[in-house]
């Protein structure tokens, strides 16, 4: 591992004086078909607290991640105080004095804070010395930058937050000039991501610079000094926090797309199919993601609940359809009360009438492995249509499979095929046709469009609309803001885990729905409490 | 039952004992770091042959050793290659050594040796034969303690005090060295010790040498120190019971030594216990009283363990996103 190249040739513009702490320049980076960063350019100065700020999947993470050579760019080129250097790995990128807090934090659970700390970073082949710089280190780093932690605790039996300063303290110790936080208030209870902002703000004093990747745009105006903001793997502007404000920011985040046109009539809204009372629930971290969420789905109706990625729509849309169970509340469907005991709470929910699409197709809708036809029939496969007894009746299957096909436009039409071989968006239509192709009363549907070319697109709004007309009850949650507009009737904003506005798509223009969307016409609650800047 | 038969049971449950610490330590490095070790019998079987056909060929006990040591590290080798830059599957690659070893062994030594598998028997002065303490003389005339030195700490060979040493020097690098830390935290979760800037694979590749040396240590003793020749599938299951010993001690190198020692205990007993006549049963059959240690390891593993909870990363290959 040699040291950094000298910094002979093309310097960016701007690069000499080293005003930059870390300059990115015309990064690219793909992972198989998905170009995750696109040409991007980044300029952090020194001394500064910078976000990057995007929806979950604009590629942030990734850029940090090359950043701090977990991933190699395809292209493009890193300077770091005005030095192009190419980084390798995570001990160079430390090396260089880049230090990263990840998302999800990179302790080992059972070691304690200081064998956390010094890991990797011992000074000799005994650990006691080492173990004893470190613990006066530590009491050093905590005086300066209220980094409280107790040495001696074992790292999974403290809280997200202590755990958090671990790994600042653990970046820290390495001599990090540049500090990379991913994301990291998701995990934190208000209390305590004030806390970490403090601490930043006395990071920032002392001349460190801080990277800070969220999609929280309240903690962007709260901390940061300029902010950039990425985009579906671009980088779409670079702001001073100071000349910009939270509607500009959700638009350039959630962008303007063209607005697809949708022939629908007028609603014809029937008697309550779904109805969902005080549902809370938790991630897998823990984390409370959905707040007490009230809402009703009318026959002949479609519920749109918009809202920027992260905010809880995942989590609620997995208790909705029984994959998790919630905290609190209940899910009422067709009158009926659905009980969350034992772990086959989808396949009652589908018992009762209910269709799901879930958000990831891959990894929640379909088995790739699999034949086309055996997708087809996947989660209904003791239904009487198939066979009965034991037996699985695979013309008859088949034959199923052959006539959605058809009446779904699926491509190629071979249900032979392996699943895996099928475009995104005929994948789509395969999970869309097993789903909606049968007796329900409600559909549930997670983003239905997302990697699903513009034909596709139209098709799967006319079947959701025709689903409507036919007097079904739906629920779409989507990040595409003109989805959500475009199909329903009406729409629920959610934000920061709760349902903070409903919106009749005809008055909501998308600057309105972004303030809701971005929080800012939230009202006043408990939980606000990230400060003012 | 008398006090020196009681010794005399203890000095045998130690010499049981012996393979399989050395076994179950050799897979205590490899398991903290991440990677699963099936494979300790054919790795104990393979040095227990080389340990043996090397010393009936050159006549000395220390080259034995060394081509045990070789053949074991060797084989540790194959295994790393396999389960860590391969990313196979370590379960696979593990029983696939077993296997390995157990026709190789049996092939050469009728190849080599013309005995059907068997190798020569080895004089005393061609093994690791017993050493006698300092003050055993004087020991000797000392009621009990005496004794007891004399019989149970006394005249055993060197790889019995090499396995007893093994145990604190584990521990002691496992907890207060910088390998043994990064050993750690390789085995609970290689994606920190990668972004500290620590090589996994390299470190694995470590651990996998010093289990395989180990494992030397283990099949040399069975075939050059306890034993006197190699014979077919000598290891017996050895190499599963430390592994099971292994799981029992929670990992650890303390622990460890405790559970061996009473997995050698419970083969000394069956030993002892062989033509035992039970009152309305009669004799009780010799293979129920052999499978008696192997009963109670299935027991003891799967009632009175409690929850061992393995390290967290045991047994799935580290890939490395570029």
């Amino acid at each position: 591992m040699a040291n950094s190249p000298p910094a002979n040739d093309q310097r960016p513009s701007g690069a000499a004086d080293s005003e930059y702490a870390v300059e990115l320049v015309g990064i690219n980076k793909s992972f198989g078909a998905v170009h995750a960063n696109k040409n991007i350019d980044l300029k952090v100065k020194r001394g500064t607290v910078h976000g990057i700020v995007g929806e979950n999947g604009a590629g942030k993470s990734t850029l940090m991640s090359i950043l701090y050579g977990f991933y190699t760019a395809d292209s493009g080129d890193i300077f770091v105080n005005g030095e192009k250097v190419s980084i390798t790995d995570s001990r160079h990128a430390l090396r260089l004095g880049i230090g990263m807090v990840h998302q999800h934090f990179m302790l080992v659970e059972n070691f304690t804070v200081l064998e956390n700390i010094i890991l990797g970073a011992e000074d000799s082949a005994l650990l006691t010395p080492s173990l004893a710089r470190a613990r006066a280190e530590l009491a050093t780093l905590a005086k300066d930058y209220s980094l409280e932690v107790d040495p001696d605790a074992v790292v999974e039996e403290v809280s997200v937050g202590h755990q958090q300063r671990v790994e600042i303290l653990k970046a820290l110790y390495r001599g990090a000039e540049v500090l990379v936080l991913d994301e990291p208030t998701g995990v934190l209870t208000p209390a305590e991501a004030d806390h970490l902002f403090r601490i930043l703000e006395q990071l920032r004093e002392q001349g460190k610079t801080i990277i800070f990747i969220t999609h929280k745009l309240r903690e962007i105006m709260a901390i940061t000094d300029s902010v950039s903001v990425m985009r579906q793997g671009e980088m779409v502007r670079t702001l001073a926090t100071a000349d910009t404000d939270p509607a500009e920011l959700a638009e350039l985040m959630v962008g303007r797309r063209v607005l697809l046109q949708v022939k629908k009539g007028a609603a014809n809204p029937g008697e309550t199919r779904l109805e969902v009372r005080d549902l809370v629930v938790k991630d897998e971290m823990g984390v409370v993601r959905v707040k007490g969420v009230n809402f009703e789905v009318k026959a002949g109706e479609i519920v749109g609940i918009a809202g920027v990625a992260g905010n809880g729509q995942s989590e609620l849309l997995e208790a909705v359809s029984g994959m998790t169970a919630p905290v609190l509340g209940d899910v009422i469907v067709s009158g009926k009360r659905v009980s969350f005991h034992g772990d086959d709470g989808a396949g009652r929910l589908r018992k009762a009438g209910m269709a799901h699409v879930p958000e990831d197709r891959q990894r929640m809708g379909l088995v790739t492995s699999y034949e086309e036809w055996e997708n087809s029939i996947l989660g209904y496969e003791s239904d009487k249509r198939y066979g009965a007894g034991l037996s699985l009746d695979i013309p008859a299957a088949r034959n199923e499979a052959r006539r959605r096909i058809e009446k779904f436009d699926i491509r190629p039409a071979d249900c032979r095929l392996k699943t895996a071989k099928f475009s995104g968006g005929n994948q789509q239509k395969i999970v869309l046709a097993r789903e909606m192709d049968r007796e329900l009363e409600v559909l549930i549907v997670g983003q239905p469009t997302r990697g699903v070319d513009i034909g596709a697109i139209e098709f799967i709004h006319s079947q959701i609309i025709a689903m409507r007309d036919a007097g079904k009850a739906i629920l779409l949650v989507s990040v595409e803001l003109d989805e959500i507009r475009s199909l329903s009737d009406r729409i629920l904003v959610m934000f920061d885990g709760n349902l903070i506005a409903e919106v009749d798509p005809a008055d909501a223009d998308e600057r309105t729905l972004g303030l809701y969307m971005a929080g800012v016409e939230e009202p006043a609650t408990e939980s606000d409490a990230v400060a003012a800047p | 039952m008398s006090y020196t038969a009681i010794l005399f049971l203890l000095d045998s449950s130690v010499r049981l004992a012996v393979p399989l610490l050395l076994a179950g330590l050799a897979g205590l490095y490899s398991e903290r770091a991440g990677v699963v070790d099936i494979g300790l019998e054919g790795k104990m079987l393979g040095a227990a042959f080389a340990a043996a056909a090397a010393a009936a060929v050159t006549g000395s006990a220390w080259i034995g050793l060394l081509a045990a040591i070789g053949v074991s590290t060797a084989m540790s080798m194959i295994h790393a290659l396999a389960s860590i830059n391969m990313r196979g599957n370590q379960i696979i690659s593990g029983v696939a050594l077993n296997f390995l070893a157990l026709g190789t062994t049996i092939v050469l030594g009728d190849a080599w040796f013309k005995r059907g598998g068997i190798t020569p028997t080895l004089s005393l002065d061609q093994r690791f034969g017993p050493i006698e303490l300092p003050f055993v003389a004087e020991a000797a005339n000392v009621p009990i303690i005496g004794e007891l030195y004399v019989q149970l700490i006394s005249g055993h060979n060197i790889l019995v005090y090499v396995a007893f040493l093994a145990v604190p020097v584990t521990a002691w690098v496992l907890f207060k060295t910088r390998f043994g830390l990064r050993l750690r935290a390789c085995g609970e979760n290689p994606t920190a010790l990668d972004t500290a800037g620590i090589s996994v694979y390299f470190l694995r590749y470590k651990a996998l040498v010093v289990t395989g040396v180990l494992c030397g240590l283990a099949g040399a003793y069975l075939s050059i120190g306890q034993g006197a020749n190699f014979t077919d599938n000598m290891t017996a299951g050895r190499g599963f019971i430390a592994l099971a010993a292994l799981i029992f001690a929670k990992w650890r190198p303390w622990g460890l030594l405790n559970t061996c020692l009473l997995f050698g205990f419970l083969a000394s007993l069956q030993i002892r216990l062989q033509g035992l006549e039970l009152p309305g049963i009669g004799q009780v059959p010799v293979q129920a009283i052999q499978a008696l240690p192997y009963i109670l390891t299935v027991v003891l593993l799967a009632g009175l363990v409690g929850r061992a909870i393995p390290p967290k990363a045991i047994g799935q290959p580290y890939i490395k996103e570029r």
